[in-house]
């Protein structure tokens, strides 16, 4: 019996690595020490009342940004540690089966556990206020996403402790990912955590397309949006018409390695060029979806510190529609190399080179906005700034990887990673991080200290070109991507140490902000005006934070940048447009099923993966049950009485 | 002033190291080709960098200069123009201008794609050695159907003469890479790819496995010798009498997943890069195995 | 299930949605998610679909399609899938004139419709399996059963939902609230019985033929 049990758990937890009984520990000891504090300081109710239940998109948002701050930490490190091993040739720091682990959750974490938690972040906290909304379309569905996000990527991320992580690459191409040469259970793991999120983002996409549409304060017409919404309303349409093919996609590998199935398997006339060309499908989009809200935001944040309009804002709307509807014409650029023949390749190039003509527009928009207006240069705009050239030039190797014949030589080397990692990091983490500093006073009611975040800008920067510019020269030297080490004959060496120096500048650039939102807790002082930046949207004519309701009147907007001008009214002594009468407000009511279903899906999730049925069973029952619940309850809605609107109204200095 | 000289002393970093990078050139093999094929891949990658840098040198130019120009100070007196948000004239420009930067490099890499396409014979009054390749678990395996030998980890072949590589895979697919002589492709379990390349000159060209097929990918390397033809011919004959002979188990054996040293086998057995190549061929009722095959070709 | 309203007097009345603002349609909002819902369920089908016609000539040796369909039993399913959808637009009749009682009588029709529409697949899955055509059999009946269980899966789905609908029409009635969900799950079975037609046509009819 004992060695039973011995013999499971050597199986069921990851052993025999030092780093990985380190992390054990300090998993146990953070959780340890999170439960004793709620325990201790008797915060239980208020976390099930207020967080874990919420239906608030404020409060969701917040959620989704801590989650992404913790994955960025976890995949940084992964990137670190893979730095590391590669600082020096031969060196034996990681083996190379750990560094194929880590390469494929770090690829994992930052595109889907990091970048689209940050980017539905950004939405929940943003969109609502933008469009002068009280909530999104369908705030149980929006708990639910987040739920849904939260249990795949804990389910993602147990596998570094339980089972053993996938280790086929962030896209699992088959067979490789296939029983026969993946046996273990990381690859299943990879599958549910990926596909429990993405339903999540399925239905967040939804969600978010309605409330752009739907609930629009009165007067907003499309063309008055201000364009961070735009960005939102076409990442949206993309992930609607691409995360099933996602859904599809694993679902299939999932039954290939469950039932046996030969989709993509070698024998039994499976095909596994087809699931490279359906994750292309899926994953050349999904670098445009988690893309555009980031124009979205240097769109804001430039206007705002150019105190001038949004230049072109046509073109800019027309170009990001575009972007998102060609984004579905280029997958096939990822596999040039695959001899599909000079037609299919031509077309590709070609698709994928077009793209490049609205991007280029959007820059020369930004540009001009700068151009006559009076700028300033706080944190939000320092990252913009630094994305301009950075985005640029990544998007020049871009195009170059496009030319097919040329993309022979620079396919899976470390060309195409640095062009990567130059239009992610400098496109979508710079864009994430400036609206971060931009709305963080908007939804905690302080700024963030400006010295903290120069030092992290510049870390970062610096940090970014030190680390990938070599990455360009290494490529085109034939070192290839995913290599876990390399012969001091090959060349390589200097480079490599150069690069893994710059990333260790990131990871302190990361601390830096860390450190910063720390500092600024403590020390920095309540902005009582609601508008610190002298904002142009309507988030910014409500209190910070806002109140649960946002709106105590819906405000009606005539023009672009409503609030802006209105101040322009009032400071050329007009008067402010008239307020109607307070009236109850009509919210949503908390709810515990999104995060009780979603529970039930990681359980199930859990089940399949270790193929327990009598775990994954009642885990879809579960699922199944919830739904009911869900349909069943009538009561899922109150009125906020006028007298609380006035309280709350007047508490944050607004006369009512 | 401080903030702009941090600036300055990133970009001019940056400039240094990339002439001290291209100070050592033959270190970088794609831009130091040695075949028709690379020599072209880089006369298109020259050719696309130079049109990019048409629009992106302006670009970055233009950001650093309004971001200084137009950079708020007490007293300065800069043209601010709020609700300036249209010009037909501008925006007609800048979507101008890349519309014809893409359409010039679309119809060169149009072009260059069907040129370049690596199915297609190169044109050589020598006849092409046909070599076939396959990705094993984790190694490199290279038959020669003319000469009837096969090597494990290194190929060998004359300088100025077209080489047929036929590429098929009897595990997870990779890429078959050598820099120096012209971009790579895939190699596929159930197909045969076809790659013609030619080394202009003779030397030690770097080969590597460029796509991600599991554990030991990175042992994956492999040597590519451009000889002259008396030296290729001795080199045959030499493999033929020294070198043992490779069975079909000895295949077997040898496709076990696994790395390898270099090695070489004086006799193949019959039909066997064929037999890799049907072994998973999808199956369809009409035996479409060499169909399959065919339509790479 | 906990309501935290700790703050807030409880809504007046049940069901009527609408807000005080006026053009937030709180039931029109959630019908047009459903549309877009619809979407991304067409593009699932539709790579599911896409796999299928890529695999179905891989048969790997074992035996195809137009050996072992038993195309009577896929007409009937056919004719049934079709009558039920006839019936729940039947239902939605009923509902627009009120009519509470005709309104679940018709949606048990339907419901009893999509349950021997169920049967009969399992039925016709279950003799393929005996006839040596299982999911692990080739890349063409893994695709044949992936796409045609896909969509008996969304059926069975809508079936249970569909219960769920009668119980909650018995007890609270017609009212906005049911009123959308009856045309909701009228839609979705509309969608099914389209996809359904797909599937007879491509995977049926062009495997036989």
């Amino acid at each position: 019996m004992w060695d039973n049990v011995k013999d499971f758990a050597s199986d069921f937890f990851v052993t025999g690595d030092p780093l990985i009984y380190g992390a054990d520990v300090a998993i146990v000891l953070t959780m340890v020490a999170i439960v004793s504090a709620l325990t201790y300081f008797k915060k239980w109710t208020w976390l099930w009342k207020e967080w874990l239940t919420t239906v608030d998109h404020k409060k969701i948002g917040i959620m989704y940004v801590i989650a992404a701050l913790l994955m960025l930490f976890r995949g940084g490190i992964d990137a670190l540690l893979m730095r590391t091993q590669l600082a020096v040739p031969e060196l034996e720091f990681l083996n190379p089966e750990h560094y194929n682990a880590i390469f494929t959750t770090h690829g994992v974490i930052m595109i889907l556990f990091m970048a689209m938690p940050l980017m539905f972040g950004l939405f929940n906290l943003v969109i609502p206020l933008q469009i002068g909304a009280r909530d999104v379309a369908y705030p149980f569905l929006n708990s639910l996403s987040f739920w849904l996000f939260f249990m795949g990527a804990m389910l993602f991320n147990l596998s570094f402790v339980i089972g053993g992580s996938p280790d086929t690459g962030w896209l699992a191409y088959p067979p490789l990912s296939e029983k026969a040469f993946s046996p273990g259970v990381g690859q299943d793991f990879y599958i549910w955590g990926i596909q429990i999120s993405g339903i999540g983002s399925l239905m967040t996409g939804i969600n978010f397309i309605v409330t752009i549409l739907k609930m629009r304060t009165p007067g907003m017409k499309l063309m008055k949006m201000p364009m961070f919404t735009w960005s939102t309303l076409s990442s949206c349409l993309t992930i609607i018409l691409a995360f099933p093919i996602l859904t599809v996609t694993l679902a299939l590998l999932f039954i290939d390695r469950y039932l046996g199935a030969h989709f993509f398997t070698l024998d039994g006339g499976g095909n596994p060029m087809m699931y490279i060309n359906l994750i292309w499908m899926w994953g050349h989009p999904e670098v445009y979806i988690v893309v555009l809200p980031a124009f979205g935001i240097f769109s804001e944040v430039v206007a705002t510190f150019s105190k001038k309009r949004l230049f072109g804002y046509k073109s800019m709307v027309f170009a990001l529609m575009s972007i998102s509807v060609a984004s579905f014409f280029t997958w096939a650029h990822h596999f040039f190399t695959m001899g599909s023949g000079a037609n299919v390749n031509a077309f590709f190039a070609v698709t994928t080179m077009i793209i490049a003509i609205p991007t280029g527009v959007k820059i020369f928009n930004w540009l001009f906005t700068m151009y006559r207006g009076r700028l300033s240069f706080p944190t939000p705009m320092l990252w913009m700034l630094g994305f301009i050239p950075c985005f640029v030039v990544g998007g020049m190797t871009g195009v170059l990887l496009s030319v097919a014949p040329a993309d022979f030589q620079f396919h899976n080397s470390y060309f195409l990673i640095a062009h990567f990692h130059q239009v992610l990091i400098g496109g979508v983490a710079f864009g994430y991080f400036a609206g971060l500093y931009y709305w963080w006073p908007k939804v905690f009611g302080f700024k963030l200290n400006e010295k903290l975040g120069k030092w992290a800008f510049w870390l970062w920067n610096i940090g970014f070109y030190v680390c990938f510019m070599p990455q360009y020269f290494l490529g085109l030297m034939g070192m290839t991507r995913r290599l876990s080490t390399y012969g001091w004959d090959k060349g390589w060496y200097e480079l490599n140490l150069i690069s893994t120096i710059g990333g260790f500048l990131m990871g302190i650039g990361f601390l830096f902000q860390v450190w910063q939102i720390l500092h600024s807790i403590k020390f920095m002082e309540r902005d009582t005006t609601g508008d610190p930046w002298d904002g142009r949207t309507l988030e910014w004519s409500i209190p910070s934070p806002a109140p649960m309701y946002n709106f105590a009147t819906l405000p009606r907007v005539s023009e672009k940048d409503d609030w802006w001008e209105e101040k322009q009214r009032i400071a050329q002594g007009g008067a402010p447009s008239p307020r109607p009468k307070l009236e109850p407000i009509h919210m949503p009511k908390n709810s515990g099923i999104p995060i009780i279903m979603s529970a039930c899906f990681f359980v199930a999730g859990f089940g399949f993966i270790f193929d327990w049925l009598w775990m994954a069973i009642p885990g879809l029952v579960g699922v199944a049950a919830c739904m009911l619940a869900h349909s069943f309850n009538y009561n899922t809605d109150y009125y906020i009485p006028v007298e609380e609107i006035k309280r709350t109204e007047a508490a944050a200095g607004r006369a009512i | 002033m401080m903030k702009r000289l941090r600036r300055l002393t990133a970009v001019l970093s940056l400039i240094a190291m990339t002439i001290m990078m291209t100070g050592c050139t033959d270190k970088i093999v794609v831009l130091n080709p040695k075949g028709e094929i690379g020599k072209h891949q880089l006369d298109l990658i020259i050719i696309s960098s130079v049109l990019c840098l048409v629009v992106l040198v302006p670009v970055l130019i233009l950001a650093f200069y309004i971001a200084w120009k137009y950079k708020h100070r007490p007293g300065k007196d800069t043209k601010y123009s709020p609700k300036w948000e249209h010009s037909t004239k501008l925006e007609t420009i800048w979507w101008g201008i890349p519309i014809v930067v893409i359409a010039i490099l679309g119809i060169i890499t149009v072009k260059y794609t069907h040129m370049l396409e690596p199915s297609k014979p190169l044109k050589h009054e020598a006849k092409p050695l046909v070599i076939e390749v396959t990705s094993l678990d984790w190694k490199w395996l290279f038959q020669y159907p003319e000469q009837g030998i096969a090597t494990v980890n290194y190929v060998e072949f004359p300088a100025n003469v077209p080489i047929e590589f036929r590429l098929t895979s009897d595990a997870p697919m990779n890429s078959f890479w050598i820099p120096q002589l012209g971009g790579q492709i895939y190699t596929m379990s159930g197909m045969a790819m076809k790659l013609h390349l030619i080394a202009d000159e003779p030397g030690s060209y770097m080969g590597s496995g460029a796509n991600f097929s599991g554990k030991d990918f990175g042992k994956m390397q492999f040597t590519a010798n451009a000889t002259s033809q008396e030296e290729f011919d001795g080199w045959v004959q030499q493999i033929k009498g020294s070198s043992p002979a490779l069975t079909t188990e000895g295949y077997l054996q040898l496709a076990e997943p696994g790395v390898s040293d270099l090695q070489s086998f004086s006799s193949i057995p019959e039909g066997l890069f064929q037999k890799i190549v049907t072994k998973y061929s999808s199956g369809h009722n009409h035996g479409s195995a060499s169909e399959q095959a065919d339509s790479k070709e | 299930m906990a309501h935290s309203s700790n703050r807030a007097v409880a809504a007046p009345s049940h069901g009527d949605g609408h807000g005080h603002e006026g053009h937030h349609d709180l039931e029109g909002m959630r019908m047009m998610g459903f549309w877009i819902f619809l979407i991304t369920d067409c593009i699932l089908f539709g790579s599911l679909f896409a796999t299928y016609v890529v695999l179905s000539g891989n048969t790997a040796g074992g035996p195809t399609g137009a050996e072992l369909f038993e195309m009577l039993g896929v007409i009937a399913e056919t004719f049934i899938l079709l009558t039920s959808s006839f019936t729940s637009g039947l239902a939605v009749l009923c509902m627009n004139k009120g009519d509470r009682k005709g309104l679940i009588v018709w949606l048990a029709i339907t419901v009893l419709l999509g349950a021997s529409f169920i049967t009969l697949e399992i039925t016709e899955f279950v003799n393929l399996v005996h006839e040596g055509a299982a999911i692990s059999t080739s890349a063409s009946w893994s695709a044949f059963f992936t796409l045609v269980g896909t969509h008996g899966l969304h059926v069975s789905v809508g079936l249970v939902w569909m219960i769920a609908i009668m119980i909650q029409l018995g007890r609270h009635g017609i009212n906005s609230v049911t009123r959308r969900k009856v045309g909701i799950i009228s839609l979705y079975w509309h969608f099914l019985d389209v996809v359904w037609i797909f599937v007879f046509t491509i995977v049926y009819m062009m495997g036989v033929m």
